[in-house]
Order: C-alpha cells, then sequence, then structure tokens
C-alpha cells in the first residue's frame, strides 16, 4: 500500500479548505478583542493637570435620567410634517416630538441616531452601553451566558451608587445580570406579541417615577419593533403603537422634574418590509430625542448642530452629563449642544463643551493604546497617525490651561476630529464585512469541493507518483510571490492573501492537469445525478433557510431515512433484492448467468432489511435525546440531557443510572461480541489486552463515577472527602486507562492468532478434512470434544506412518492465521470503541443511550453498504472497492444526526460547558485542555464518525458472500475461499486508490455542507436571523469539517499503521528459503487462515515436533484458551 | 393495439383525474364552510373515496384484473376479503412510515392515519385492482423489467409519483410562513393528491412516448 500518495492528496485538500474557511470567515466574522479593563472615579488619565483623576471631578449636570428604548424607533417615524394630510400609518404619529422642539427649543432636540450593523437588538444594547462597536465575536466574552463583561454604562452607573431600575425587554436582563436596582423584565420571544411588554411597563413606569426610588429609569417597548415584523411599518397597527407611544412620551415629560434628562431612543430602524439586522440606512437610522424641563441647549442656530448622531456617542455623553466616568472601551464622542460653551459658563454645573471634549479625547486614547497593546488589527500606520494628533492636541491644549485661556475653537475642532478619526480607524477594523476576504474564500472552498469530486473518481491517476508536485509547488512559489510583493509595495504582509493566492493558483492548476489528463468520456455530470447526490443537495440547500436550519436535526433525520429507503427500493428496481424466479423460457439466457445463489440472495435481503429495521428504529429512538433551540416554540429538551444528580425523583434517577450503564454495557458486549465472532480475540497481543480487559474496566470506572457524581451532596456527609476525590480521580483514571488502550492500539494494531497447522490430509482421503470449526455456533465443548477425536486419530496416523509422507508435495504444513480477515476494521473498530468511550465519558450520563444507539445506527449503515454491495456486486462491474456515494453520504448524514442525537445545536449557548469539568471540578488553569474537551464533547459524532470512515470500504469484505468477489478475482483458484480483508493486500494499488477514493468523497460531503453554510453566511449577511442562525451555523459546520478532516486522516493512518504491521507479520511468516505463500482457507465462514507451504526441512522439523506432542499439547491448551475467549 | 391500450388507458386515467376534481367541487357545493383547509379530512375522505369507486368501477369494467383459475363464489369472497385486508395493513404500513418519518406518535393519529388512507388508495389500491392480493406480483412489478403491461407501467408511475409528492409535501411543514397549508398533514395529502395527477397525467404520455422501447412479454 503507498501510504504518501494517498495522504499527500487529502492533507493538500483539508488544507485547500482550511485556507478558504479562514479567508471567508476572515472577511465575515470580525473579530475585536474586549477590552476588560474598567474606568473608575479615580482613573487619572495622562497626560493629566490634575491630581485627583478626571471623571467624577465636578458636580454633574443631571441627577437623575429616564431612558425610553422604542425598539426600531426609526428616524422616519419622528419626523411631523404638518402638510401631509394624508400621512401613512407610520407618518406624523408622534407630534410630541416636534412640538416640544418648536415650543421649547432650548429644552429638546430631535436627531438621527445612526446605529453601526449589525442592527439587532442585543448588539444594539450592547453597543450603546459600552460605547463601543461590537462585532459578532467579541473574544473574551464568555459564550455560555450573554452577559457583557466590558465596561458598560449600567456598571458605571452601579459603582457611582445610582440606581438603575430596569423594564421591559428581557434580553437587558440577561446582558446586566444583577446590575439592576430594580428590574422588571417581560419575555420578548413571541414576535407575535405587540402589548405583553409595552402593557408591563406603562403599568409601572408611572408609579416608580413618582416614587424617589431610582436615579436612572431605563424602559426598553418592544411593540413598535414586534408590529414591523408581524405587520410591517405599513400598517393600521402600527399608527396604534406610535401613537400609544406618543402617549407614554407626554405622560412621561409630564412627570419630569428638574434635575432629570428625557432620552428617548430607537436603537435601529427597519426596512419597508419590517426587518431588521443589516447595514441599510433605512435599518440603521433611528432616532434620538432629548429633553429636560431646564434649558439644556443654546439657542439653536448659535453652534454647529450634527446632522446625524453616531449610536456611541451616546455613551459618554450620558456618562458626563449624570457624572459617571466613561466606561473605558467606548470610542464615542460627547454631543457637544448639550455642553454649554466656552466661556459662557450660563450653566450653574457642568462641564464646558472643551473640558468635556478633552476628557474623551484623553479616554479613547488611553483605550487606543491600552487595545492596540492587546490587539494588533488595527493597521499600524493610521495608529501612528493617530498618535500624533493626540500628541499636537494634548500639547496644545495644556498650553492654554497653562496660560489660563480658553482653548480655541480650532481646538476643539482638532479634538472633534480626532475623535472622528479614532471611530473611523476602529469601524474599518471590525465592523464591516471585508467582500473581497468573503468572495475568495467562497471561490476557494467551492473549488476545494469540485477538487475532491475530481480527486474521488480520478483516484487511480492521482495516487501516482509526482502527479501533485506541480500543483503545491507552484502553490508554494505564488504564495511567496504574492507575500513579496506585499512586502515591496505594503511593506507588511497580510498572510490572508498569500495563502489565498497559493490554494487558488495550486487548485486551478490541478485541475487544468487534470482536465488533460483525464479521459474525455468519464465527465458527464449526468453520472453525478444520483439520488445521493441529490439527498446531499437537498442537505445543502435546507442551510440556506433559517426554519430548516432550526429544525435541522428533523431535517437530517429525514433525509438519512429517505436515503436509506431508498437502497432497497433501488435494488428492487434492478431486480436484484428478490431471487429471479427459477428459469423459463421468459428471460434470454445470457442474462441469467450472472446471479447469485437464491438462497444467498434471500438471506442477504432478510439481512439488509432486518439492519434497515434497525436503523430505522434508532432514528426514530434518538429523535427523542434532542436539545431544543429557542427558536422552536413548544419544545422540550430531552430529559436525559440533565446530569443525573440534577434529577430530583429518586427512582427517576435509579432508573435513569441502570439504562445508562446497561447500554455502556451493551456498547461494549457488542464490540466484544464482533471482535470475537471474527476470531480477533484469539491471540494475545496488547491490543486484544486492550479489548478483554481496558473496556470492560473503563465501563466499570465509568459506571462507577456516575454513580458519585448522580449522589446528592448531602446524603454521605461522612464520605464527602471521598467523593471529592472520586470526582477528580475516577475520570482522570478513566481517561488514562482509555488513553493508555489507544496507545496500546496504536503500538501493536494486530489481532490476529497465528498457529501452525499440521498437514491435514495426512493419508489422502483416509481421514476427513477437520471442520470442527465450521461454524462459529458450535460451543468450544463440542468443539473440544470434536477435537480430542481427531487429534488423537491423527497422532496414531502419523505413528503409523513415521515420517513417509514428509515429501509430498500437496499436504504441506500451513501456518494458520485467526482473526486475518477482519485485520483491518478489528483495530479501527475498537479504536472507536475506546475513543467513543472518552467521549461519552465528557456527556451527560443519560447520552450512553444515545451512544448505543450511534453504535447501532453505524452498525446497520455498514450492513446495508455491505448488503447492498454484496446484492449488486455481479451487476456493476466496477473495478476495485469504490465505495458509492449513497453510503459515503448515509455516513456523513449520520454524523450529522448524532451530533443533534447527542443534545448539541448549533448555537453557542448550547455548548455543553461542563465537559470542561470532567475530572477537573475545580476548573482549569489555562485554556487549551478546557477548550479541547469542549471540541471532544461537542463534536463527539463527528469524530466517531470521521474515524470509522475507513470501514465503509471494508465492510462488504468482512460481510462477504463467498464465490461474489473471488469469481472475478484473476488468480483465485479456490473460489471458495472466504479471504475477506486479505484480498486487498492482493492488489495494494486499488486498496490505495479506494481507500483515497472514499476519504476524498467523505471530505467533499463535508466540504459541500461547508460550502453551502458559507453560501448562507454570504447570502444572507442582511438576514434578520444572520447572527442567531446562519452564523453560529457557519462556525459550527466550519469547525465540525476542521474536527472530521483532522479524525478522517486519524483513522486512515490508522489503517495504514495496520497495513505496515500485516506487512511486517508476512515477512515474519515467510522462511527465508521458502517460496511458496498463499492465502487459504478451510471452508470455514470467518476465519481466514494462511498457509504456508514450507520446504522439506521446515516440515520435518514441524512433524518432529508433533510426534514429540509437543503440540498437540500447545494446540490443546491453546484451544481450550480460545474457547474461554470465544464464548 | 398498442394505441387502444394506451388510448384506453388515458380515458380510464381522465376519468379518475375528474373524479378528484369532482369530489373536491360537489361537496363545496352541498356542504356549507366546506374548504379544502377548514374542513380538511371531509375533503381528503370524498377524494379518497372517489377514487377508489372510480378505479375498482374502471377496472372492473375494463377487465383488467388478472385472470382467475377459480371462479367459485367462496374463492371470489376469500379474494375479496384479502383484498380488504391487504388494504387496511398498506393503511398500517404507510401510517407507521409516516411516523418514522417524524409524524407526531400520538397528537394527530387520526389525521396521520387519514393521510395513509389516502397514500393506500392512491397506490395499493391501484395494486389491488391490476394485480389482485399477491404481493409477489408487487414486489415484481415494482422492477426494471417486472412490468409485463401498459397498465403495470402506468402503475409503476403513478405509485411512484404519488409517493414522491406526498415526500416533497412534507417539506414546507418546518417553514414559518404560517399559511394554512403548512399544517400537518394538509400539505402531504395535497402533495400526494397533486403527485397522483401528475402520475395519471404522465403515464399516457411517456408510455407513448416510449412505446417503442416497452417490448412486454405475452400475459
Amino acid at each position: 500500500m503507498r501510504r504518501l500518495p494517498v495522504l499527500l492528496p487529502l492533507i493538500w485538500v483539508c488544507s485547500v479548505f482550511y485556507v478558504g474557511i479562514f479567508l471567508f470567515v476572515g472577511g465575515f466574522l470580525l473579530v475585536r478583542l474586549e477590552v476588560n479593563r474598567t474606568s473608575t472615579c479615580a482613573d487619572i488619565l495622562s497626560p493629566g493637570a490634575q491630581v485627583k483623576g478626571d471623571f467624577c471631578l465636578s458636580e454633574p449636570r443631571f441627577r437623575r435620567a429616564v431612558v425610553l428604548i422604542i425598539d426600531a424607533l426609526k428616524a422616519d417615524f419622528t419626523r411631523y410634517d404638518p402638510e401631509n394630510t394624508a400621512p401613512k400609518p407610520f407618518e406624523n404619529k408622534l407630534p410630541v416630538l416636534d412640538e416640544m422642539g418648536s415650543l421649547h427649543p432650548s429644552h429638546a432636540r430631535l436627531y438621527t441616531f445612526r446605529a453601526d450593523p449589525p442592527t439587532t437588538t442585543m448588539q444594539r444594547i450592547k453597543g450603546f452601553t459600552t460605547g463601543s462597536l461590537p462585532t459578532f465575536i467579541d473574544v473574551g466574552n464568555n459564550f455560555a451566558s450573554n452577559a457583557i463583561l466590558e465596561d458598560n454604562l449600567v456598571h458605571q452607573l452601579g459603582q457611582v451608587g445610582k440606581r438603575v431600575v430596569f423594564m421591559g425587554d428581557d434580553t437587558w436582563v440577561s446582558l446586566f445580570p444583577k446590575k439592576f436596582h430594580r428590574s422588571l423584565p417581560f419575555p420578548s420571544f413571541n414576535v407575535k406579541d405587540l402589548h405583553t411588554v409595552d402593557n408591563g411597563i406603562l403599568q409601572n413606569i408611572y408609579p416608580t417615577m413618582e416614587g424617589d426610588d431610582w436615579d436612572v429609569l431605563i424602559a426598553h417597548f418592544l411593540g413598535v419593533d414586534h408590529c414591523g415584523h408581524r405587520f410591517g411599518p405599513d400598517h393600521p397597527a402600527m399608527a396604534e403603537k406610535l401613537s400609544q407611544m406618543d402617549g407614554v412620551i407626554r405622560s412621561v415629560i409630564k412627570r419630569l422634574k428638574n434635575d432629570t434628562l428625557l432620552v428617548v431612543m430607537g436603537d435601529h430602524g427597519m426596512t419597508d418590509t419590517g426587518d431588521h439586522g443589516g447595514e441599510s440606512q433605512k435599518e440603521t437610522d433611528a432616532a434620538l430625542f432629548l429633553y429636560s424641563s431646564s434649558p439644556l441647549f443654546s439657542a439653536p442656530g448659535s453652534q454647529m448642530e450634527p446632522e446625524v448622531v453616531p449610536q456611541t456617542d451616546l455613551v459618554p455623553t450620558l456618562a458626563l452629563l449624570l457624572g459617571v466616568p466613561i466606561p473605558y472601551s467606548s470610542v464615542g464622542q460627547v454631543l457637544l449642544p448639550l455642553f454649554p460653551q466656552n466661556g459662557s459658563r450660563s450653566a450653574p454645573t457642568g462641564l464646558s463643551q472643551a473640558e468635556a471634549l478633552w476628557i474623551n479625547v484623553k479616554q479613547v486614547n488611553r483605550f487606543l493604546e491600552t487595545y492596540s497593546n492587546m490587539a494588533k488589527d488595527i493597521p499600524p500606520d493610521s495608529l501612528s497617525l493617530l498618535r500624533a494628533d493626540f500628541s499636537n492636541i494634548s500639547s496644545q491644549y495644556l498650553v492654554a490651561v497653562q496660560e489660563g485661556r480658553l482653548p480655541s475653537p480650532d481646538l476643539v475642532v482638532s479634538m472633534q476630529n480626532y475623535l472622528t478619526s479614532v471611530r473611523e480607524t476602529c469601524r474599518a477594523s471590525w465592523a464591516r464585512f471585508n467582500p473581497f476576504k468573503m468572495a475568495a474564500g467562497l471561490l476557494i472552498l467551492g473549488l476545494a469541493c469540485l477538487l475532491c469530486c475530481v480527486i474521488s473518481e480520478l483516484s487511480h491517476l492521482v495516487i501516482q507518483e509526482g502527479f501533485l508536485k506541480l500543483p503545491i509547488f507552484s502553490g508554494l512559489v505564488v504564495g511567496m510571490a504574492v507575500a513579496g510583493v506585499q512586502l515591496f509595495s505594503q511593506g507588511y504582509l497580510e498572510l490572508s492573501w498569500c495563502l489565498a493566492g497559493a490554494a487558488l493558483s495550486s487548485e486551478v492548476l490541478f485541475l487544468w492537469k487534470t482536465r488533460r489528463v483525464s479521459p474525455k468520456d468519464r465527465w458527464c455530470p449526468a453520472r453525478l445525478l444520483t439520488p445521493a447526490l441529490l439527498v446531499l443537495f437537498l442537505r445543502c440547500a435546507s442551510l440556506l433557510s433559517d426554519s430548516y436550519v432550526i429544525y435541522e436535526g428533523h431535517v437530517v433525520t429525514f433525509l438519512l431515512l429517505t436515503l436509506s429507503v431508498y437502497i432497497p427500493l433501488r435494488l428492487n428496481w434492478d431486480g436484484l433484492l428478490v431471487p429471479l424466479p427459477p428459469p423459463d423460457t421468459q428471460k434470454p439466457p445470457m442474462q441469467r448467468q450472472a446471479t447469485l445463489p437464491s438462497s444467498v440472495v434471500r438471506r442477504e435481503t432478510t439481512v439488509l432489511l432486518v439492519w434497515l429495521g434497525v436503523l430505522v428504529g434508532s432514528l426514530y429512538v434518538s429523535l427523542s435525546f434532542h436539545n431544543c433551540r429557542e427558536e422552536q416554540g413548544s419544545c422540550q429538551p430531552s430529559p436525559f440531557l440533565s446530569p443525573l444528580s440534577r434529577v430530583q425523583d429518586s427512582q427517576l434517577r435509579n432508573l435513569h443510572y441502570v439504562l445508562s450503564v446497561a447500554s455502556l454495557a451493551t456498547w461494549v458486549y457488542l464490540l466484544h461480541r464482533w471482535l470475537r465472532h471474527y476470531g480477533n480475540l484469539n491471540c494475545s497481543t496488547v491490543s486484544v489486552f486492550s479489548a478483554c480487559f481496558i473496556l470492560p474496566l473503563a465501563c466499570v470506572g465509568m459506571g462507577l463515577h456516575w454513580a458519585v457524581s448522580a449522589t446528592p451532596e448531602d446524603t454521605f456527609r461522612n464520605l464527602s472527602e471521598l467523593i471529592g476525590l472520586a470526582h477528580v480521580f475516577l475520570p482522570r483514571a478513566i481517561f488514562c486507562v482509555l488513553g493508555l488502550g489507544l496507545l496500546l492500539l496504536w503500538v501493536d494494531p494486530m489481532t490476529v492468532f497465528i498457529k501452525s497447522r499440521t498437514p491435514v490430509n495426512s493419508r489422502g482421503t483416509s481421514l476427513p478434512r477437520p471442520r470442527y470449526r465450521a461454524s462459529t455456533g458450535i460451543s468450544p465443548q463440542a468443539e473440544l470434544h470434536h477435537l480430542i477425536p481427531q487429534l488423537y486419530q491423527r497422532i496414531r496416523h502419523s505413528l503409523e506412518d513415521g515420517g513417509v509422507e514428509a515429501g509430498e508435495v500437496d499436504d504441506r504444513p500451513a501456518v494458520e492465521a485467526y482473526g486475518l480477515g477482519t485485520v483491518f476494521s478489528a483495530p479501527l473498530l475498537l479504536f472507536c470503541g475506546l475513543l467513543g468511550l472518552v467521549l461519552l465519558l465528557l456527556h451527560p450520563e443519560g447520552m450512553a443511550l444515545a451512544f448505543l444507539l450511534l453504535l447501532l445506527e453505524a452498525g446497520a449503515v455498514l450492513h446495508i453498504h455491505a448488503c447492498s454491495t454484496n446484492l449488486s456486486s455481479l451487476s456493476i462491474h466496477s473495478s476495485g472497492y469504490s465505495v458509492p456515494w449513497a453510503s459515503v453520504v448515509s455516513w456523513s448524514l449520520a454524523a450529522a444526526q448524532f451530533f443533534h442525537a447527542t443534545g448539541h445545536l448549533p448555537t453557542f449557548p448550547s455548548i455543553q460547558w461542563g465537559a470542561a469539568f470532567v475530572g477537573f471540578p475545580q476548573g482549569h488553569t489555562g485554556t487549551v485542555l478546557p477548550a479541547s474537551l469542549v471540541i471532544l464533547n461537542t463534536f463527539s459524532s463527528h469524530i466517531l464518525f470521521a474515524v470509522g470512515c475507513p470501514l465503509l470500504l471494508f465492510w462488504p469484505l468482512v460481510c462477504e458472500v463467498r464465490g461474489t468477489r473471488s469469481a472475478r478475482s484473476v488468480g483465485g483458484e479456490e473460489s471458495e475461499d472466504a479471504v475477506m480483508e486479505m484480498r486487498l493486500r492482493e492488489s495494494p494499488q486499488k486498496f490505495s486508490s479506494a481507500l483515497l477514493q472514499l476519504t476524498a468523497r467523505y471530505l467533499f460531503v463535508n466540504g459541500a455542507q461547508v460550502l453551502a453554510s458559507v453560501c448562507a453566511a454570504a447570502i444572507l449577511r442582511r438576514h434578520l436571523m444572520v447572527w442567531k442562525v446562519f452564523a453560529p451555523k457557519l462556525m459550527f459546520e466550519a469547525s465540525g469539517f476542521i474536527v472530521s478532516s483532522v479524525f478522517v486522516m486519524l483513522g486512515l493512518i490508522m489503517v495504514m499503521r495496520v497495513d505496515i504491521a500485516v506487512g511486517r507479520l508476512f515477512k515474519k511468516l515467510l522462511p527465508q528459503n521458502s517460496r511458496l505463500f498463499k492465502l487459504r482457507n478451510r471452508n470455514k465462514p470467518h476465519i481466514s487462515a494462511i498457509r504456508l507451504q514450507a520446504t522439506p526441512q521446515v516440515l520435518a522439523e514441524m512433524w518432529q515436533q508433533l510426534l514429540s506432542s509437543r503440540l498437540v499439547l500447545m494446540r490443546l491448551w491453546h484451544r481450550a484458551k480460545s474457547g474461554v475467549d470465544t464464548v | 393495439m398498442w394505441d387502444v391500450e394506451i388510448r384506453g388507458m388515458a380515458s380510464a386515467h381522465a376519468i379518475v383525474a375528474s373524479s378528484i376534481f369532482l369530489a373536491t367541487v360537489i361537496p363545496a357545493v352541498f356542504l356549507e364552510n366546506f374548504s379544502v383547509y377548514g374542513s380538511h379530512m371531509v375533503w381528503l375522505y370524498s377524494v379518497a373515496g372517489s377514487v377508489a369507486v372510480v378505479n375498482i368501477a374502471v377496472f372492473w369494467l375494463l377487465g383488467i384484473s388478472p385472470p382467475t383459475k377459480k371462479n367459485t363464489l367462496s374463492f371470489k369472497i376469500n379474494r375479496l376479503f384479502r383484498s380488504c385486508l391487504y388494504f387496511l395493513l398498506s393503511c398500517l404500513f404507510y401510517h407507521t412510515v409516516v411516523v418514522l418519518y417524524g409524524a407526531p406518535l400520538l397528537e394527530t393519529a387520526l389525521d396521520t392515519f387519514s393521510l395513509a388512507v389516502l397514500l393506500s388508495t392512491f397506490t395499493t389500491l391501484r395494486c389491488l385492482c391490476i394485480l389482485g392480493p399477491n404481493i409477489q406480483a408487487w414486489i415484481r412489478v415494482f422492477s426494471r423489467d417486472g412490468a409485463l403491461s401498459v397498465w403495470d407501467t402506468s402503475l409503476q408511475i403513478t405509485t411512484g409519483c404519488s409517493l414522491v409528492g406526498a415526500w416533497l409535501g412534507a417539506f414546507p411543514i418546518p417553514l414559518d410562513w404560517d399559511r394554512p397549508w403548512q399544517v400537518w398533514p394538509v400539505s402531504c395529502t395535497l402533495g400526494a393528491t397533486a403527485g397522483f395527477l401528475t402520475g395519471l397525467l404522465v403515464a399516457p404520455v411517456w408510455i407513448h412516448w416510449h412505446r417503442k422501447l416497452l417490448t412486454y412479454k405475452l400475459k
């Protein structure tokens, strides 16, 4: 078998995929590091003139504030046009804002309030409380909860002792847990409910305002937004809702006191259909209305008014007006009209414009310095420009202050410009999609899928030496060239474009090369239009719709069921499922040649249908292990998902525990049973040791661990220390034992028992061929009974004959190898079994049942594949061991299905964080170990199916029907032999190319799904659900692909390791002087034997051994031992 | 000979198709508040009943059913009984399959069973009419060279189309459009009916088109 030519194309394809994913994700998911520092009153901003600190210095302008957030209050809704006689439902419905503005121009002002994309409520709340520009992933954020850890306005208000009262959208409570003095959250999820939240607020807001138990009141109304989602803006319901809001604002204004600021704002706008989330102006432009009973603004026209207020600007403004520190990572700019102009000093308290700006500039500069030290994503040249600006401003300002004069208006303008450019720089690196990177990523991924397809079709060509040299070499050259050009022209290196250049050029070159090489007739696209690929297409198409992604678990089950039902239907359509009627005149005789015996057909059909039943049953049962997304309204998460310790009812807990342990035991039993059935447990190598002892040991350990973790804490008080120790050491011990098992399996993967066999037909026809192992059904005792007379007879015969027939050529001693028929699949299966236990340990206990179903389902898919291959083996004259698309697609769908059936979902809140604490109840110090544990837990089904992928190649051989394959094998002189996986050794070339083809197909199926979710994210990047559904789905799909591809390689390497070991075994078995060697089996169904035909010298020596009856004893002993092992 | 058979089949199919339309229209005239979505079960059973009656009548009149060796009354009754049993079994079979495909197990069991009845009417009933209660023959028909007459071919096409239609009918269910036809099992029954109608339409055309390629053995 050729190792490098198989691995190299796959590694290359995988890295091309990774580059594509990296590029797309780099352009789509903009990452910002969270600065986890908070501002305090005592902070001294450099360069500081004062010693006391900057923030809480002077008396605040306002003591209290009322913030009314009207979700999706678009800027258009607030404009009042008295000349409009036939207003649309959303026009002229908020006259109060205009009235106040015209009646009290120095008390009220209305601005357009521009949000940053993504315009979704949660991101916006984050935006106007932290003053930062949120991106999809704020690194440092804890994924487990949505809580904002970054410094924010609510936190600052709490720090200085302001009592913040919140009412409305319950998103706030999850964002700011325990930060409110008092909170009245109302459920926000049901979009169809227009009134619950608003009415809840209205019942509470006026009593609260009239009371004295608050300093800052935040009320978040959802009605307008829900009305937009449900009916769109152009609907009478919107008019009603906006009029209601008008009334609310009026009543609030009536109750305002002089020391209170009123802020009415929308968090984002909406499109004409009422949706939001994207970056169009209709979605970003909301309204901001500021009002105070005391004069707030200078007279209109006396100073420049901003036309549009960016949303981040609210944070420093509110902070300085209320006298709290500006949150650390705010990049906003104070809203100057709210501060008195230089020198006027008309306002009794508060900062002047220049002072406010100066504090703001220093704070932004501090943030910029901190951030650029942490992350490198701000371009260095613009950073140095900003630094120069700042030092310029600060020297001017300090000089002005020292000289005791007021800062000039020019300085104010330059400070404003500085703040604006900082904001723009940050925005450029955080809050914009990079369409070029996205397009390049898409292109590379699409080509990579094509590449996989080509490799799978032309695997026999790709495997030739040197086929890949040119593409890879050219890729490296182009990558270097791009890097050089970048260094030369820009002065710095952007890694992603170098990688993109390398990947693209190597892909194109490879495709061009195969186009020349490949036979022309092979490339008809109709050949790929099989139902299996249609199912794959449907699966990919389903990733483009949010509803299908939400119900993904059911969709995948539906498709998998369809595909597996299709297989027998198709076989029946081809007339292969039922034995043909006895030959009559109907059929032309030539068609009847290639048929299997009808008993074989009947048996295979029965096996096929039984396994189909198992598959369907396990699919159906596995539906009850699903978790629920929040979008699925009336869905109950599976009761098996909660850890046992949380189950209150002790009887139910016991039942769950017994079920889990039983399924764990069944898992181990099934593996053991399979290995024993195929004679892989006869030898005494370390891998058998791991199968016989490590598996049950780990199983017992896990049962104990579950029992310990399920006991309620207060039951065994005196044993609490012991229990604590068990929590730590039991899982670690199990990990170690299983790891040891995996290691042993790697060190010696052979599960073959070699036995020297004496000549069987020593006297020609005088002795019947021993048939005592003809069936595995015979009990070992019976075998032994049968064996002893035979041995006796043979010894008698040999004693009679002496060494006479030693010169005979026909029957020479042979070496029997038990378990050689499954030499590849046995270690792989054992590997999967051990790995499965590791992964199961990371799951809640109830998932043991799901894992058992996984094993059954994998077995069912394999058997259906094997049976259909057997049944159609004669009609399809395919060369090699090609695995059809249907099986590969089912295998991959099963992986996706069990991702859901083990309680996982493609959303961040549903990640099972508990996995990180298995064996580490006190937590971790590093991040690598917990992260890898969580990844192992999340992608466990991907991992198991990926490692087991080569089994698809081996299974038809393991279950082969004798006579089907050997009929067409060329050198098969003994067609009755079941050679099983040894057949792969006959043609290493075909074996390698089949392995390459299978892996390429599996990668294609997974890669196509990644491509589909990438397309979904790219096309629907303005969709309402993009940050809730598509972006997380993309992340999970991409990481699942990466994990799958790594583990598929691992499985492949395992197969190669076995191949090396088999080669070594054969070398050892063949004595130097023996030449004839063939595979042979004595008409036994499941045990292959190698018969080694030896030279007379060897033969005589062995014969001597037999005569001295030592071998007889040895055989008896082995037989008895294997009898113990086997049953 | 060929053309006569195809024409006969086409007209038989036209009668069956028109019976579906009549079954939709006539209750609308006689019943108040009748609508395909609103009173879905009424529509379903009216369609199923009319298709069953028309199918049986047409095939009985045309004499398509396989010739029987014995012609005694008891044999006929036995046949009828077996046919009814097979029909019932096929309803249960379809019910199981639909539940395995993801239909709720208990909540809408009656609706699910109605879908199974409709599917059985479209598929099993025609098998019974054309091939008689003979499962061996049914399995034989659904293989590549299993069709022995144009009727067998049309059976292949209509059955396949009905099942694929019902399968496709499940697609819109998860979508969040909130339409009345997305309610279980409306979309599936509509899909099955549409598939069946398509099959009825396509079968004669397809057979006519491929008449050179189709070589049936003598019965």
